[in-house]
């Protein structure tokens, strides 16, 4: 049955910004997603707030709208365009809510757009508790297997209350409906609990419901990738076991595919109910996940939940198997059969199959608790993770430690170096490991080595003996390894079986990591790299997806084509997310098309993230799913060197983590293209930084190093607090902090663990009131092609992750930008940068202060790329390998004349505003966690507003990252005593909008004498007043507040606005923390009420643009 | 064919050598009982049953290589084996379970294959045996340990002397001695006659479960033998061999008497012979459970559990005139198109080379056990 003629146009819905639950992973499905629909001869028009994404490319879809996902926006588009279908079940929770939302306001039926992978009962039936369980009931009806957790379904608190009693007690478990990655669900263990997580569940649920399920605490936990054509073909792709029961949600478990513990009996019962679910749902053109929970003890399956969409789940089972989830289900949404889509991989066989594994793929999540040391870091049924890695091997011992290691965090890998403790330290760690927590693995092992027995460990952690037994297995190659007399071939050779890496082995025998390599291949001793095939080698595979493995035989095919290797950024982090892999894939599709003796270069991916458009086994010749740390990296060049000719590897474009290796890789003979690392140091560390500032005479706020109290303190001294402190070689800010005076000095470098000669705290002079401007450029050695320069919206001090800008800016005039445009060329051609640089300025008063320069590609490169319709990263990589920028004019991948420092006055504002995770965590006592921007970065992701003016703009981006501003109703204004000027002016301006201004007693008091009338309010720490008068915290959960200002006072009186901050959170209220943002909304809301908004491609954009270059 | 003490205790690191008849040979561990094997070496793709694989008499004389890399993780219990004991010739595992670990087990695999005798090897690159028995086809290979090993020549020309596949009659020798019958489960609705050709437990558990009460007959069963049990249907089973080997009186005589027949694998090979149609034997098998197989009927898609070395060589693409009527391929492998099933146009037969009753596998062909019932009930009617 061949694909529908009925349908010319599909409006595909991305998910938006990066945030915790909703990451990388949709990126990946969508543009595969897209790629297939354009390929089919449709016409892709594509709605996603996310420029940091591959699927906004303006060559993915046919019509790319960087706009707002929201109902309003997306019908704009509909009218604009008048698709013929809509295809939701691609973009997350976010595409299917915001369609829902559509079909239920009619509009779909207005515009006859018809919904496509999903309709609308189906979702309902897959999304609603109530009905899901009605659907479990039905299977088993049919098939007398599976059942629901016992349930009850509650809309207000008496209902919860009563509900307990009818399960028998407590534990219970608290789900709101329709949330996304289980946001505000959690175990209660006591009324206390209860009242507190189903509070803050109903609250957050768009229907106002929760449901109380018995605990099933401890039960083995599985999950099955399921698709579906309209032919009623179902396969199962994947079945996916975790290591942690049930207890931590998936998407922060450790998780195995394929299932280790299941018989064939029992996985065949999880099939039948599975496919029995998939059919009641009605899901019938697509895919879907489920998930099951078995009883260790019986065997009980109960279905805890499935999703009628592409996941996380399906984009792990994907990279896991070989077979593209969802790339098959667009097709199969266009009208395909299983039965009639090829298998990429073997070319030969179809898709109606179930992929079989010759392998062993572990996930471990990576958290980020230490950017919110108030959160609670305990793991619970709400998601906490912000990235993933997941490793490949060819037995679970062999993935688990290449997993861990490609978190590339300290202390993430098992370390076997030091005392192993005794019964006291023993019976602490099994006390810890009851707790899920991050790295609670690597407490387990701690605990086997001080000499608890599998029995222990299971009944602290019901982790199922066959994996206990493993890490048994693991720790007793780590006693051989330190007990034997010498390294000998046999017992090395094991130990790299089971996944011990060069470093770990070094540790354990008191050598040094390269001493270890050195012996390892002098006996011979290396990996050979395996194909995913899909099929355990039943078929031969096309497509060269490796990974390694301590076995016999080599899959590596011979090549002809000189290689590019490009290094990725590894698992997702705040401050290092899917921009960097966003540089990454453009380097690959420029250079394997790129122009060179050989015609294109064969590009070959390295990276560890699953929920990535890099790790698609489409996007490079060579995909090799591998921890980006140096011993592995190694191994893969040599891999390649025996294969064919090596161009160089790319180190600039994967963030910190390859720039990290650049030296190493150099040391040990590795051609790193593009920017050397000789240079790489001399824009990294402080000293030669600042020889090269001195010698091109540009200034720098004063500052020093110090590895100890007295140095910082002399230092502090000199320049004057506040001062910014920092360690050295950090992304994201990582412990940035401003610093007001001598006391908090001496108590943060007391808590600086990571100090020492080679590691020093940077001390900078803070600059009070400085505009803060980010800059990309391309430099090839002689000509600087300056990409583009975004102005911050808050001032300097907030980490530039976390601050919106605009571009082109908006303040900085032709004098400004021919300032930056020089120190940018003389910084660029000092260090001898060759391809992009970012560099961090400051203006404060008249100085154009250098803050720090990065000789990477920088988080902004999307941004800055999508606002000036550049691919910047892919001119980089050509740069790398030699191209000029004069060649790349005369190519055409660069604009002919100007750059993005002479865009034409009329071209687009963009803004981009960053999306933080507050309402992801929560301090142990249940309560919300600060929301106070600072130094250091805490955002997950970004969104962008582009349209002809600023305030259109930012309105915009407000309304993709956090809901549309409001244009009336009751704003409440608190701020410090440094901002009360500044606030006069956007007060006044909100006013004469309409709005009613609420205010505490002081910034009251200014804003009458400037004649602005406002009503006052209750502090928190006043109390309710005598006749009941409300504090604003409680007028805010009450509802009664449509916008927060409220910025915070230095240091001490930043606990008054904690209250307001966290529950302007909790009721989703716009919370503005800069008064730079006050007057950034107070443009957007002007702009929202004088006329509509529209909407408009990024391809208009461009031929705007274009044109207007070209004149 | 294998040499081997039951039960002998074996050193963790026992070496172990498999030798190909071609000359390959990779160096392991021993794994199960420590001695000698020798057999036809195959890979299956299952991902999980390894006791059902084991336990089948269709592997018997044949070395299984499993891709799947940890084998032995849920033990053995005592329900899933298919039949008495375990036929597979030789093991090959490359990270065998030290834990079991599942409410059901009783024991590890590893007692079960040395109480059994049954040689294994483990710790191989088990992929590159794949890929090079895809490459080179199904060939004949030994497996040493302990006191058996010796010299790789000597090793290589003890394989080249072990017997092949092609040409062996082998039913008899898994076959059960004498009939027994498996009762219908509630109420009786028919009688079927199995011919046992290593017939799997699980088959005559299926047709009990839809009210048929099950005769299994040894495979050297009479056409007399056969209708003395007042059959509404016949039934053929799977089994290993040759089927060019095997005699067609039997299934002659029963498609002469137009009773519904159906078979099953080596059955469907039986019935293709009969028809008139070749059989051959596949470079490498189907060997797992995850193929999908088109019912040309209905162009729907079934995952279907697969084992099998042999197969009818028939016309994809148009009705044959056979002896008893007209026949056609009903279903296919849309990985090669093999033919997996036959069905007569004018009399109440069919057969399938895949394994409906699917232990281990997917349980989407069960419906092949009510297209026998409905055949049955027409028959009546």
């Amino acid at each position: 049955m061949p694909k529908r003629t009925d349908i010319q146009s599909v409006l595909v819905i991305g998910s938006g910004p990066i945030v915790i639950g909703q990451a990388a992973e949709f990126d990946y499905s969508g543009t595969q997603a897209c790629r297939v629909l354009k390929s089919e001869g449709l016409r892709v028009i594509l709605v996603n707030s996310n420029p940091a994404t591959i699927m906004t490319d303006p060559e993915i879809a046919d019509a790319t709208y960087v706009e707002p996902i929201t109902p309003d926006f997306v019908e704009k588009i509909i009218a604009k365009e008048r698709p013929d279908a809509l295809l939701p079940t691609l973009g997350g929770q976010t595409a299917l809510n915001t369609a829902i939302s559509l079909h239920d306001a009619g509009t779909l039926d207005k515009y006859g757009v018809e919904l496509i992978g999903a309709n609308v009962e189906a979702i309902n039936k897959g999304e609603d508790r109530d009905l899901f369980k009605d659907v479990v009931n039905a299977v088993h009806a049919k098939i007398g297997h599976g059942e629901s957790a016992r349930s009850v379904i509650c809309h207000s608190m008496d209902d919860v209350l009563k509900g307990v009693d009818e399960l028998g007690g407590y534990p219970v478990v608290v789900r709101p409906s329709f949330t996304m990655g289980g946001a505000g669900s959690g175990f209660a263990h006591t009324e206390e609990d209860l009242r507190r997580i189903a509070g803050q569940g109903l609250m957050l649920s768009p229907t106002t419901e929760v449901l109380l399920e018995e605990s099933i605490l401890g039960w083995k936990e599985y999950e099955l990738e399921l698709m579906r054509d309209k032919h009623d073909n179902v396969v199962v792709v994947c079945s996916i076991e975790n290591f942690d029961p049930m207890g931590v949600h998936t998407g922060d478990s450790i998780t195995v595919a394929p299932a280790m513990t299941l018989t064939d009996r029992e996985y065949q019962i999880l099939r039948d109910i599975g496919i029995a679910v998939i059919r009641e749902v009605g899901v019938d053109t697509g895919g879907c996940n489920i998930q099951f929970a078995i009883n260790p003890e019986d065997g009980r399956v109960i279905v805890i939940e499935m999703n009628p969409r592409v996941s996380r789940s399906s984009a792990l089972a994907s990279k896991a198997t070989g077979f593209p989830i969802a790339k098959i289900a667009a097709r199969l949404a266009v009208g395909y059969t299983l039965d009639e889509i090829p298998n990429d991989i073997t070319e030969k066989t179809p898709a109606s199959f179930e992929p079989t594994l010759d392998y062993v793929v572990v996930k471990v999540p990576r958290f980020a608790f230490e950017k919110f040391p108030a959160a609670d870091a305990s793991l619970t049924t709400t998601m906490k993770s912000v990235g993933e890695a997941m490793a490949i091997g060819r037995n679970f011992t062999e993935a688990l430690q290449k997993a861990l290691r490609s978190l590339e965090k300290a202390g993430s890998q098992f370390d076997f170096t030091g005392e192993a403790g005794g019964p006291a330290e023993k019976d602490a760690l099994l006390e810890t490991a009851k707790v899920p927590t991050d790295g609670r693995i690597n407490t387990v092992m701690r605990a086997i080595r001080a000499g608890a027995t599998p029995e222990e460990v299971f009944d602290a952690t019901k982790i199922d003996p066959w994996f206990v037994d493993q890490l048994f297995l693991i720790k007793e190659y780590a006693d051989e390894l330190a007990s034997a007399p010498k390294l000998d071939p046999e017992l090395l050779a094991e130990a790299k079986r089971h996944g011990f890496s060069d470093a770990q082995i070094a540790g354990i025998r008191g050598l040094r990591e390269d001493v270890v390599r050195e012996v390892r291949h002098a006996l011979g001793i290396r990996p050979v790299y395996k194909t995913v095939d899909t099929c355990a080698a039943e078929f031969a595979a096309k497509t060269p997806y490796f990974y390694s493995s301590y076995d016999e035989e080599s899959e590596v095919a011979p090549r002809e084509r000189p290689a590019v290797i490009i290094l990725g950024s590894g698992p997702n982090r705040i401050g290092q997310g899917i921009e960097f892999d966003y540089s990454c894939v453009h380097a690959s599709f420029a250079l394997s098309t790129a122009p060179n003796p050989v015609g294109g270069y064969e590009t070959v991916m390295v990276n560890c993230n699953p929920e990535t458009v890099s790790t698609d086994y489409d996007t490079s010749d060579r995909l090799y799913f591998e921890p980006l740390t140096l011993e592995d990296v190694l191994e893969i060049v040599h891999a390649e060197t025996l294969a064919g000719p090596i161009a160089g590897v790319i180190v600039q474009l994967g963030g910190q983590t390859p720039l990290g290796l650049a030296q190493a890789l150099k040391d040990n003979g590795v051609p790193v293209v593009g920017t050397p690392p000789e240079a790489i140091h001399a824009a990294e560390d402080r000293g030669a930084f600042g020889r090269v500032l001195a010698e091109a005479g540009l200034p720098a706020p004063k500052h020093g190093t110090a590895t100890t109290f007295a140095e910082a303190k002399a230092i502090a001294d000199e320049i004057g607090y506040p001062v910014l402190v920092r360690p050295s070689y950090v992304l994201g800010g990582r412990g940035m902090e401003i610093v007001y005076d001598e006391t908090r000095l001496s108590s943060y470098i007391a808590e600086s663990t990571e100090i020492s000669p080679t590691r020093p705290v940077l001390v900078d002079r803070f600059l009070d009131d400085a505009i803060e401007i980010d800059v990309d450029a391309l430099y090839d050695g002689t000509e600087l092609y300056l990409g583009g320069v975004m102005e911050h919206i808050e001032e300097a001090g907030i980490h530039s992750g976390d601050s919106a800008c605009a571009l082109p800016p908006i303040t900085l005039g032709g004098f400004d930008i021919k300032r930056l445009r020089a120190s940018t060329e003389a910084i660029a051609k000092g260090v001898g940068v060759r391809g992009l640089i970012n560099i961090q300025f400051a203006m404060a008063g008249d100085i154009l202060y250098v803050l720090e320069a990065n000789p990477r590609a920088s988080r902004t490169v999307p941004f800055t790329s999508k606002a000036t319709a550049v691919p910047l990263a892919k001119a980089a990589a050509r740069i790398s390998l030699g191209a000029t920028i004069a060649g790349l004019r005369a190519e055409g991948l660069l604009p002919a004349q100007g750059d993005g420092g002479t865009l034409p006055l009329d071209a687009p504002i963009s803004v981009k505003e960053a999306v933080m995770p507050w309402s992801r965590f929560r301090d142990i006592h249940g309560r919300g966690v600060d929301t106070v921007l600072g130094p250091e970065m805490r955002s997950t992701g970004e969104v962008m507003g582009i349209d002809s003016v600023f305030g259109t703009a930012y309105a915009k981006s407000q309304a993709g990252a956090y809901g549309p501003l409001p244009t009336k109703g009751r704003a409440f204004i608190s701020v410090a005593n440094r901002d009360k000027r500044s606030m006069i002016f956007p007060a006044r301006e909100l006013v004469a909008h309409g709005f009613e201004l609420l205010a505490t007693s002081g910034t009251a008091e200014v804003l009458k004498r400037n004649g602005i009338n406002a009503t006052v309010v209750r502090k928190q720490s006043e109390g309710e007043g005598p006749d009941g008068e409300r504090t604003i915290v409680q007028l805010i959960h009450d509802g009664g507040v449509d916008l927060i200002v409220n910025t915070p006072y230095g240091t001490g009186g930043r606990l008054d606005g904690y209250d307001i901050r966290t529950a302007a959170v909790a009721r989703g209220v716009p919370c503005l923390t800069t008064v730079q943002a006050l007057a950034a909304a107070v443009q957007g809301i002007d702009a929202l009420k004088h006329g509509e908004v529209g909407v408009r491609s990024l391809q208009e954009h461009a031929e705007h643009l274009t044109a207007a270059r070209d004149n | 064919m294998t040499t081997s003490t039951p039960g002998t205790a074996r050193d963790k690191a026992t070496p172990a050598v498999l030798v190909l008849e071609d000359g390959r040979s990779f160096r392991g561990r021993a794994y199960g009982a420590v001695g000698e094997t020798f057999g036809e070496a195959v890979f299956s793709t299952g991902m999980t049953g390894y006791q059902e694989t084991l336990t089948d008499p269709s592997y018997h004389r044949q070395v299984v290589v499993m891709t799947a890399p940890h084998i032995g993780n849920t033990g053995v219990n005592d329900e899933d084996a298919e039949s008495r004991r375990i036929w597979v010739s030789g093991y090959v595992v490359r990270d065998p379970a030290r834990t079991p670990s599942n409410w059901r087990s009783r024991r590890s695999l590893d007692d079960e294959l040395v109480a059994q005798g049954v040689v294994g090897i483990s710790g191989i690159d088990t992929r590159a045996l794949t890929r090079h028995l895809r490459e080179r086809g199904a060939m004949r290979v030994g497996i040493f340990s302990g006191a058996s090993l010796a010299d790789e020549a000597t090793l290589l020309a003890r394989v080249q002397e072990a017997p092949e596949m092609t040409g062996a009659n082998l039913s008899a020798e898994v076959a059960t001695e004498r009939t027994y019958v498996v009762p219908a489960q509630g109420t009786k609705r028919f009688t079927v006659a199995a011919l046992d050709l290593g017939i799997k437990g699980m088959t005559p558990h299926r047709m009990a479960e839809r009210g048929i009460e099950v005769h299994v007959l040894p495979a050297t069963a009479t056409l007399d033998e056969v209708y003395a049990t007042g059959p509404d249907g016949v039934f053929l089973s799977n089994g290993p061999g040759d089927p060019a080997t095997a005699d067609l009186t039997v299934v002659k005589g029963v498609l002469e008497r137009g009773t519904p027949l159906f078979g099953i694998c080596f059955g469907n090979q039986l019935l293709g012979r009969a028809l008139g149609f070749g059989t051959y034997k596949l470079k490498y098998g189907h060997r797992g459970i995850n193929q999908p197989v088109q019912d040309r009927t209905t162009g729907k898609v079934e995952v279907t559990a697969h084992n099998h070395g042999f197969a009818v060589d028939a016309p994809l693409d148009r009705v044959s005139d056979t002896p008893y009527g007209r026949a056609e391929v009903s279903h296919v492998c849309l990985n090669d198109n093999v033919v997996e099933g036959l069905r007569l146009l004018d009399r109440p037969v069919f057969s399938v080379q895949y394994h409906p009753e699917a232990a281990a596998g997917p349980h989407d062909a069960a419906y092949l056990f009510d297209r026998f019932t409905e055949l049955m009930e027409g028959q009546r009617a």
